[in-house]
């Protein structure tokens, strides 16, 4: 067995573990065991990695091991990875285990908790690891499905319909996209195996007829404007661990297949709808902007700022050059890592004042100094302060959107870059009446401070945040490396 | 006398009916439970001895004929009607045997299995025809076998008026392509059958005499009322093996005469493909009686298959035997539970569903394959039949149609998640109580979850099927 498909394996040994196990302690530390243990091989995967590229091994996937699986139609399964992926590895690592961690105080149906919460775990690694398109499709069913029960069960709200319109919209955005996985099949010789698509050109009629359904396939999940309208509710009403891992690498599926299925494998129309999408990402930058002033509801304001902040990946993608590839890329793993601890640090208020309206809270500062502390900083990672992880990525990308020197081009990147100026509104407004000024509540202040699994959950995403807003270069080297390749491909068939 | 072996499934049939006929004598007076276990184990081996290898072959001048693909047609039948009997033993046992009507039962079923066997293997239009009898009118009897009940007889003369017009409608087209081809023989047919009015009016005849039996859109207004008002394992039998049964019977047709008439049958297919779909899908949305839910599902399921056929190679033809066979353990997943619920506590409805699996998680769960089998959900079989369905629609450009099938798959998760909604997110005030099945129901429900989890994942499952057709 070869190390990327452990990835896989572990997880579902895991799960089967658990199936065995009837006590609730004993299902979380198994949990947090065998997530664990994956996170450990993430890392010494990413060393691994990284040794190799230091020893001159330029191939554009690493670790490969292609088996053949349904031989008569040419599905193998092949995984490899490069540094996109592996970057997009170490992010669900961590967000997955902070996540079993965030959870510990469930106690209704425990075990079904982390079996769903590892298995869709499980479908994202096995995403992020394939590089045959039949096997990432089977992947991304299998990380979107369990959202369903996740959010059914334990969620607050109106969870049965944010669960239902949830799982509908990504699941049909995924049978466009199926319609465009067999496009690109039948267009490219037979093989799902996406090396070998990317070296063959598909008739470009064929591309303008598959690549818009390929890019809003993976866009739903991506929330890209219009098809954003699940987020806002399924963020809402899914427990605290769903949303993280929902909003911090789920939708990064969206963006990480728009880029590398979409675009890489379809670079002519990528290059003509560009336009477009890039418009469509600019109103959805704009629009969760605003959405997100408009909300009082700790989550809702939240799931729009990642619309907006979704948008921003897109919209560096449809740029179209190096610079603005590698802020999308980075603004995938800063917005997977800050959008996970917000989502961590609103899970732990509404735990405590259960409330997640921010005009009944106020001077929480005082009473529950980690979670604020944490909250301040993530919240200025989000509106894009330097030393954080947040100003690299968003840098990146307006330095590449204002390259191209038309005048479509120019109103849509000044249009984008607005918006971070209503990024800082809606953050420090809530910084302001929720965390700063009088207590509103009396009742606040016999609230629990953070107990021990909050903070390692917390902390343990909120590190890298600060890990890549002081020392980008080791991701970004990473990140660009792998860029080359796909540079160059979108490039040949450039304006 | 060597050559009637290749009727060898046939015989083993044929001697079972007959010895439960002569048991049903022997046990005058005594206990008929006996009847369930001495006819399920020796249907159980007849599956096994279904499993050796067969020999290719024709026989009475080539109105019988049998090879590879039509032997194993028959043995995935046989598995499903093994777990579908394992899945009944309880009801056999417990309902009817003291009733002195439990053989009946057995009788009725294996003789519509043997029907069916003659379908497929049929040579020419008269064999098929009597096999296309054989395997209807004696599940009129099993429909109407709770007579006391009036639904269930009501549903037992819904269908053989059905199944008699039907049938009439059928003999009807036969009759035309028996007039312009002068033969009843398939092989002879297809050399002498050139494109022409009264040829595609009478194959359009004969094909819709099929329709009536998989129910395909718009032939399909007797399925819920009879599905219904049938005792729950009649209705698992009719939606699962009479339907996979009379698809391959209306594939392997098509393969052997309709080569020249591809410009009728193809657009007949597709809008029937796009109405089977379309329509049993939105019936099945505001469905509340989990019989008559799982009969429309079943029925949008039918109009997935038509694409395999609608490719019309070897690729499709896999697809569909491929995909029948992984709906034959998905569609008995989920006929089991509401087939154990059913006899247990005589609650139909979805609403009684709410908060199964806090007091019967194993049954839910069961369930939830399922229903993630038949909404083609990974990693269990029912994705991969219906990912490989749409691949051999687009191999022919059918692009449109996929995206249709697309869409349609994504309502039809709608209501299966309706069904995993109130067993898994509702509570209930009055859940159905904690309970154990009997262990051959539970041998059965196992097996059909072995088939959903494995029969996908594991591909030379598939390379299997595909040899099997390489010469159809």
């Amino acid at each position: 067995m070869d190390i990327l498909s452990l990835l896989v394996v572990i997880p579902v040994i895991t799960v089967l573990v658990l199936f065995f196990i009837n006590d609730n302690q004993m299902v979380r530390i198994i949990s947090a065991l065998g997530i664990g243990i994956e996170t450990i091989l993430t890392l010494f995967i990413a060393k691994g990695f990284m040794a190799e590229r230091a020893a001159g091994n330029s191939s554009e996937f690493l670790f490969t091991r292609d088996t053949v699986w349904f031989e008569s139609l040419n599905i193998h399964y092949f995984v490899g990875i490069d540094g996109i992926a592996l970057a997009m590895l170490l992010l669900t690592a961590i967000v997955l285990l902070a996540g079993i961690f965030i959870s510990w105080n469930i106690e209704d149906l425990t075990k079904e908790f982390y079996v769903s919460l590892i298995i869709l775990g499980t479908g994202v690694f096995g995403f992020f690891i394939s590089l045959d398109l039949f096997t990432m499709f089977l992947f991304y069913e299998v990380a979107v499905i369990p959202m369903y029960l996740l959010i059914g069960i334990w969620g607050t709200g109106p969870k049965e319909y944010a669960a239902m319109k949830l799982t509908l919209m990504l699941m049909g955005a995924s049978a466009v996209l199926l319609v465009s996985i067999l496009g690109i099949y039948y267009y490219s010789g037979m093989t799902f195996n996406m090396q070998e698509i990317a070296q063959m050109e598909m008739p470009i009629h064929a591309q303008r007829f598959f690549f818009p359904l390929a890019f809003v396939g993976f866009g739903v999940l991506g929330a890209l404007f219009p098809f954003h309208t699940w987020s806002p509710d399924g963020h809402a009403s899914a427990p605290t661990a769903v949303s993280m891992l929902h909003a911090g690498v789920l939708m990064k599926l969206g963006t990480y297949g728009a880029f590398r299925v979409a675009m890489y494998l379809m670079p002519q129309a990528a290059n003509e709808y560009s336009t477009f999408f890039m418009g469509l990402a600019a109103i959805g930058v704009i629009y969760g902007a605003f959405g997100a002033i408009r909300q009082t509801d700790l989550k809702y304001i939240n799931a729009y700022s990642s619309v907006s902040h979704l948008g921003l990946i897109f919209f560096g993608m449809m740029a179209l050059n190096k610079t603005a590839y590698t802020g999308a890329v980075l603004q995938m793993i800063s917005h997977g890592l800050m959008t996970a601890v917000f989502f961590a640090l609103i899970g732990m208020l509404y735990g405590r004042t259960h409330t997640r309206d921010v005009r009944k809270m106020g001077g929480l500062l005082k009473i529950l100094p980690f979670i604020a502390v944490v909250y301040v900083i993530i919240g200025m990672a989000s509106l894009g302060l330097p030393g954080l992880s947040g100003f690299v990525a968003e840098m990146n990308i307006f330095v590449g959107a204002f390259q191209n020197p038309d005048f479509i081009h120019r109103v849509f990147s000044v249009l984008a870059v607005s918006a971070i100026v209503v990024t800082a509104v809606y953050i420090l407004r809530v910084v302001g009446m929720m965390l700063m000024g009088p207590v509103k509540n009396e009742a606040f202040y016999k609230l629990p401070k953070a107990v021990w699994y909050e903070r390692v959950g917390a902390l343990l995403v909120l590190l890298p945040v600060i890990a890549i807003g002081l020392a980008p270069m080791w991701l970004t080297t990473l990140i660009q490396e792998s860029l080359g390749h796909i540079v160059e491909h979108l490039a040949a068939y450039g304006h | 006398m060597n050559n009637y072996l290749l009727m060898r499934d046939e015989f083993v049939l044929l001697g079972i009916i007959l010895l439960l006929l002569v048991a049903e004598i022997m046990l005058i007076g005594k206990n008929r439970k006996a009847v369930v276990g001495i006819a399920t184990g020796l249907f159980i081996v007849h599956t096994l001895v279904g499993f050796l290898p067969l020999a290719e072959g024709t026989m009475f001048g080539g109105s019988f004929r049998t090879n590879h693909l039509l032997h194993n047609m028959k043995s995935i039948m046989n598995v499903g009607v093994v777990i579908l009997l394992l899945q009944t033993w309880t009801w056999a046992r417990e309902e009817w045997s003291h009733k002195g009507r439990v053989t009946e039962f057995y009788f009725l079923i294996f003789s519509t299995l043997l029907g069916m066997y003659y379908m497929i293997s049929s040579g020419d239009f008269l064999m098929f025809f009597l096999g296309l009898e054989l395997a209807s009118l004696p599940v009129a009897g099993l429909v109407a076998y709770d007579l006391m009940k009036m639904r269930s007889a009501e549903a037992g003369v819904k269908f053989i008026l059905m199944a008699g017009v039907s049938s009439a409608v059928s003999l009807f087209g036969i009759s035309m392509i028996y007039g312009i081809s002068g033969s009843l023989y398939f092989s002879e047919i297809a050399q002498n059958f050139h494109l022409s009015g009264l040829g595609a009016l009478g194959l359009l005849f004969f094909m819709s005499g099929l329709a009536f039996k998989i129910s395909l859109v718009p032939f399909h207004f007797w399925t819920p009322d009879v599905y219904e008002g049938a005792p729950v394992p009649v209705t698992s039998y009719l939606s699962v093996i009479s339907k996979a049964a009379a698809v391959f019977a209306l594939a392997i047709v098509l393969f052997l005469i309709g080569r020249e008439f591809v410009s009728v049958w193809k657009p007949a297919i597709y809008w029937m493909a796009v109405l089977t779909m379309t329509v049993g899908n939105l019936f099945a949305l505001r469905q509340k009686n989990m019989k008559r839910f799982l009969a429309f599902s079943s029925v949008a399921q039918a109009g997935f298959i038509l694409l395999g056929i609608l490719s019309y190679d070897q690729m499709g033809m896999t697809s569909v035997v491929y995909f029948s066979a992984i709906y034959i353990f998905s569609n008995l997943a989920t006929f089991g539970v509401v087939q154990v619920i059913s006899l247990k506590t005589g609650r139909e409805q979805m609403d009684d569903y709410n908060g199964l699996y806090r007091t019967n998680p194993k049954l839910a769960l069961v369930m939830l394959l399922g229903l993630f089998s038949l909404a083609g959900i990974p990693p269990v079989a029912g994705f991969f039949g219906k990912f490989f369905l749409f691949m051999a629609a687009a191999a022919h450009g059918y692009y449109w149609l996929v995206i249709i099938g697309v869409i349609n798959v994504t309502i039809s998760l709608y209501y299966y998640l309706l069904v995993v909604r109130a067993m898994f997110l509702r509570k209930s005030d009055t859940p159905i109580e904690s309970f154990q099945a009997e262990i051959p129901v539970k041998i059965g429900l196992a097996l059909a979850v072995v088939g959903i989890l494995f029969l996908g994942l594991y591909s030379p499952f598939y390379d299997f099927i595909l040899n099997l057709t390489t010469n159809i």
